[in-house]
């Protein structure tokens, strides 16, 4: 359809705005990390950059937050392969033999609110002293990733050529090897953006880890999310951990952005 | 002989980890959570469980707070969908032109959606701040009062809502301009013939065509917002005086806080049933519309 100039005009001005009101919560968030907390007080500058990096450098000095960041990535990074591991022959054979059932109580696990299972596994880990432990954190990301791997692999593996998986079995290779070899190989692009997407979902992750992390293994969001029970918040700090902790999912949906869709439709980034 | 039993195995031995897996983690404390809402169970005090059978369940039923939940649940829920449908449409369909910078915008709209949830809260609970916050800070620069956002009981809500907006009406632009694309030229090109204008283009032709694409988006929305947890939790824990407490959040609360795990299974097992009706309820409704395209 051919637009006159006005009306491609209207159209480029209204594309702006709403990407401005769409961005400022974050364009807040950033111009905050970089203020003092008497600028953000203040609240008559919009952009000040008195505090410059030190609210950053407080984040790290005062917190433990590079302790928080290697445990956010520990959990995220193995129940991620653990995720793989478990989900990608399932879903090979889930689109070799057509199991259609079994797709489909993989995505009632996603559907269901994640607290349904925390209450049981809060006894359950609680009597086994597995809480604050990373296997617990990382059996619960499973839950997470796993649901999500299959559903994004499902489609890929069926759309996979079976000729040449059959020529691989005529040469005499068994089907276990002609899926590591032959079909996992091809398969890569798919295997990348669905275990990015799972490693969002672990990174993300606030409620499971508000029950079964401690000390020993809190993650991010949670550690982030304790600054605030203090009497007086330091929002500057506040907004540079919130930016810290941001700017790994926003690089990695960057390079993912077009499995987003899919990815958002097989469930969400929430628990 | 070992490959060959592999090879006519390979769909058990493949699944077989998964599914019990999901067992193990999934299936089996579902079961566990139906036992246990059977029960008075409390971590707080010393007694044991003790076999109540249903009473857990005829207590909430009668409790104004769990009912108050599930209003709110319902009120979050179903004015967060109506603006994010609305919005996310109208988005959808300006966007989807093809233009200079379209990518960019795209991937702008993206971000509230992937950020993680807990940061989202804090910027928005910094937004919200009575004193400072930049809702108040454009209340004023318009002459108006400063509003307390999250701290009235009015205004939770709709404060919470207009967060949930901002946050997930890009899910709702993303997979309507994902159902545009696809959607056939012709009846625009026939349109076009007989001199019909844009709106009536839109209306006679995008919007019915759109129909399940709308449908599905509505209900992957539908069934997470039910489930807010993240955001609602940050900001204000279920507060003031419950007036953010969503079903979601109670459960949290009698089981985390007060340690009643009796009383806040049976709760989830009311949760999951709510949440199971509307969605059937929603994926007939789809079938039938669905159907007549």
């Amino acid at each position: 359809m051919r637009l006159g100039l006005g009306m491609r005009m209207y159209y480029a001005v209204l594309t702006l705005v709403l990407v401005i009101l769409f961005s400022i919560p974050f364009l807040w968030m950033i111009s905050a990390s970089f203020k003092t907390q008497v600028e953000i007080l203040s609240s008559d500058k919009w952009l000040a950059f008195g505090a410059q990096l030190e609210n950053y450098f407080m984040v790290f000095r005062e917190y433990d937050f590079i302790t928080f960041i290697k445990n956010s990535f520990v959990i995220g990074v193995a129940s991620t392969i653990a995720s793989l591991i478990l989900g990608l022959p399932a879903a090979y054979a889930v689109a070799k033999y057509q199991m259609n059932y079994f797709s489909l109580t993989v995505l009632i696990a996603k559907i269901l609110p994640g607290i349904t299972y925390l209450v049981p596994w809060y006894l359950l880990f609680n009597k086994v002293g597995l809480i604050d432990t990373y296997a617990a954190l990382i059996l619960s990301h499973i839950v997470l990733g796993l649901p999500f791997i299959m559903w994004v692999m499902i489609p890929f593996f069926e759309s996979f050529p079976s000729e040449v998986e059959e020529s691989a079995w005529m040469d005499g290779c068994s089907k276990m090897r002609t899926f590591v070899q032959v079909v996992l190989p091809v398969s890569i692009p798919g295997i990348v953006t669905s275990a990015l997407l799972s490693f969002i979902f672990s990174w993300n992750n606030f409620m499971f880890s508000l029950i079964l992390s401690g000390e020993n293994t809190k993650p991010l969001p949670l550690a982030v999310y304790g600054f605030i029970s203090g009497t007086s918040i330091e929002w500057g700090a506040l907004m540079a951990a919130a930016c810290i902790i941001t700017l790994p999912v926003l690089v990695i949906s960057l390079i993912t952005q077009k499995y987003i869709v899919s990815g958002l439709s097989a469930g969400a980034v929430k628990g | 002989m070992v490959s060959a039993w592999l090879d006519r195995n390979m769909k058990w031995i493949f699944t077989l980890p998964a599914v019990l897996f999901i067992v193990v983690m999934v299936a089996f404390p579902i079961v566990y959570t139906v036992r246990i809402s059977l029960f008075e169970w409390s971590m707080s005090t010393n007694t044991p469980p003790k076999w109540v059978g249903l009473s857990n369940y005829t207590h909430l039923l009668t409790d104004e707070r769990f009912w108050g939940s599930v209003g709110r649940t319902f009120y979050h829920a179903s004015v967060s969908i109506f603006f994010e449908t609305v919005l996310g449409v109208l988005i959808a369909v300006l966007i989807s032109r093809k233009f200079r910078g379209q990518k960019i915008a795209k991937t702008f709209l993206m971000l509230p959606m992937v950020a993680t949830p807990v940061s989202i809260a804090l910027v928005w609970l910094l937004i919200y701040e009575p004193s400072i916050g930049l809702a108040n800070q454009i209340l004023k620069s318009l002459n108006f009062k400063p509003l307390a956002w999250l701290g009235s009981v009015d205004l939770v809500l709709p404060s919470l809502i207009l967060l949930d907006i901002w946050q997930w009406t890009p899910m709702i632009v993303l997979i309507v301009v994902a159902g545009l694309t696809t959607l056939p030229t012709e009846p625009y090109e026939a349109a076009s013939v007989d001199g019909a204008s844009p709106m009536q283009k839109f209306f006679h032709i995008t919007l019915p065509l759109l129909i399940p694409t709308i449908l599905t988006a509505v209900i992957l929305r539908l069934v997470d917002l039910l489930k807010t947890f993240d955001t609602i939790y940050a900001t204000t824990q279920g507060g003031p005086n419950y007036a953010s407490e969503t079903l979601n959040l109670m459960v949290f609360t009698e089981a985390f806080h007060y340690f009643k795990f009796g009383s806040a299974s049976a709760l989830m097992m009311l949760f999951f049933l709510i949440i199971m009706i509307v969605i059937v309820t929603l994926i007939a409704l789809k079938k039938r519309l669905g159907g007549l395209h």
